[in-house]
């Protein structure tokens, strides 16, 4: 781990029930960077997420956020304390709260603030300009929501404050092509301001434009490690990792 | 042949789906896209019966099938796959699927009495799990199952209902690229047998401008273009609300 590691994982396992999940994985996130988790379904990328945050124990090997063990040993923080270290989760189920209004949502995800007014404001502007029907809907139940636009609300959440960790599990997954756009252009806004960024992602055109960096897993082990731009030139390399076809993603 | 009249469902004030006129003919693959929140899967539910129209019909062969229940559309043949997958979580990959064949046999819900009875509903349950690639973890739980594997899942279940209309509401969502093929050819080979009625709401353009012979666009509830794909993604309201690019960009 360098110095500019802000979450490392190494050689961790997890078990859920009787299935042995993820078998020794081990890879870096580095600071003010975007780390791609790519693979099959199946391959654990969400267990990992789920590890990383302490929603599973590893069972064995250990999680670091900012050289602090936080998951494996004998460290065992609980989930809320993981996330007040600054890290800001989007879980693949989106955890929206369906009877809270959309604006009831965001501002429980805003941990400093009591009332709105405690939100940066333009922050809040630049999200709801992202995701214009989060405004739209703002005092309706967040549970009417379409799929996709509780999507949006669970990413607005997670961006609501600063954080110094951003980990997101299939973000484009739902969004209308013009949402994914404006989502990419978000998260790299965000990356401009040294926020490191954690996303498992299908979508490989996205996680082409969005990458510096790209961990591959296959069978709860991390089987390829390195740069983003790499793999999207090895059209070789991307059909044995991710069974992409040749030429699939242009 | 499955149409809608004015079909239309307001919530307190918001009008989800407004008065959508639209009629899909066996043999077609109708893409229906639109932004985030247009009212696309509120449609499907209006089509399917998990939600009551507020106005209008839903007419299937002639049938007035709107005071009916999501279940007896089932059987009239309207068959549905969720954007947000719905499934038994307790019961094996296999389980889920046997019950959706034993459902459209009508044998009955019972997984154990019938067992040594219905060898060919258990093949044909097996024959299903191969299809969608699901045959090595046949006997996981459903609730065990990664996203996009629940999402095979779910279009294994609704091949065993053998409906004439299927609805897919993004079916590839989530799912590994390596699996999403899989899927596309299922939905190919459903294209092939020119009887079924095919309803697809996809983000997917490349997806969209391979498989739709039409394309019908809903924005605000509202129906607002719908015709022969090129034509429909080519016009200023796909340009711009949908896809986000400005109008110079449409040669693209």
């Amino acid at each position: 781990m360098t110095a500019d590691t802000l979450l490392s994982l190494r050689g961790v396992h997890t078990h859920i029930g009787a299935y042995h999940i993820l078998h020794g994985v081990d890879f870096d996130v580095p600071t003010g960077e975007v780390t791609m988790l790519l693979g099959r379904n199946g391959a654990g990328k969400t267990t990992t997420l789920r590890t990383i945050m302490g929603l599973w124990p590893a069972s064995r090997g250990e999680v670091r956020f900012d050289g602090r063990p936080v998951n494996g040993g004998t460290a065992r923080l609980a989930t809320p304390d993981i996330a007040q270290l600054g890290i800001a989760y989007v879980p693949e189920n989106m955890g929206i709260f369906g009877d809270l209004s959309v604006r009831e949502n965001l501002l429980l995800a805003a941990r400093g603030a009591r009332t709105l007014a405690d939100i940066d404001t333009g922050r809040l502007d630049w999200l709801l300009g992202l995701f214009p029907a989060i405004r739209r809907f703002w005092l309706h139940p967040a549970g009417k929501l379409s799929g996709g636009q509780k999507q949006m609300l669970a990413i607005c959440r997670a961006m609501v404050e600063p954080r110094r960790l951003l980990l997101i599990d299939e973000p484009s997954k739902g969004l209308a092509p013009a949402i994914v756009q404006n989502l990419v252009a978000a998260l790299r806004e965000l990356k401009s301001t040294r926020t490191t960024v954690l996303l498992v992602e299908q979508n490989f055109a996205m996680a082409r434009a969005l990458g510096d960096r790209v961990a591959v897993m296959d069978d709860g082990r991390v089987v390829h490690r390195g740069r983003m731009d790499e793999l999207a030139q090895d059209e070789g390399l991307q059909q044995r990792l991710l069974g992409l076809a040749l030429g699939a993603h242009q | 042949m499955l149409e809608t009249r004015n079909l239309g469902i307001r919530f307190g004030g918001h009008v989800a789906v407004d008065r959508v006129s639209c009629a899909f003919r066996p043999g077609t693959l109708t893409a229906i896209v639109g932004p985030n929140g247009a009212g696309k899967t509120t449609y499907f539910n209006l089509v399917s019966g998990q939600l009551r129209a507020s106005e209008g019909s839903v007419h299937l062969d002639g049938a007035d099938i709107t005071r009916e229940s999501a279940p007896a559309r089932t059987h009239r043949g309207l068959g549905r796959a969720f954007q947000l997958t719905q499934l038994f979580a307790n019961l094996t990959v296999l389980e889920n699927v046997r019950l959706a064949v034993q459902s459209r046999r009508r044998e009955g819900l019972n997984l154990w009495s019938v067992w040594l009875d219905h060898r060919d509903t258990l093949e044909r349950a097996r024959s299903l799990v191969e299809r969608v690639r699901l045959g090595e973890r046949a006997d996981v739980r459903a609730s065990s199952l990664p996203h996009g594997d629940q999402r095979k899942l779910e279009v294994a279940m609704l091949m065993a209902l053998e409906p004439r209309v299927y609805m897919f509401d993004e079916p590839t969502a989530g799912m590994s690229v390596d699996d999403v093929p899989v899927i596309l050819d299922l939905i190919r080979e459903l294209k092939s047998q020119r009887d079924k009625t095919i309803l697809l709401v996809e983000h997917k353009m490349d997806v969209v401008r391979e498989l739709a012979d039409r394309i019908v666009v809903l924005h605000n509830g509202q129906l607002v273009a719908d015709g022969e794909p090129s034509a429909v993604i080519a016009s200023p309201v796909v340009q711009n609300a949908y896809l986000g690019l400005a109008p110079h960009a449409q040669a693209a």
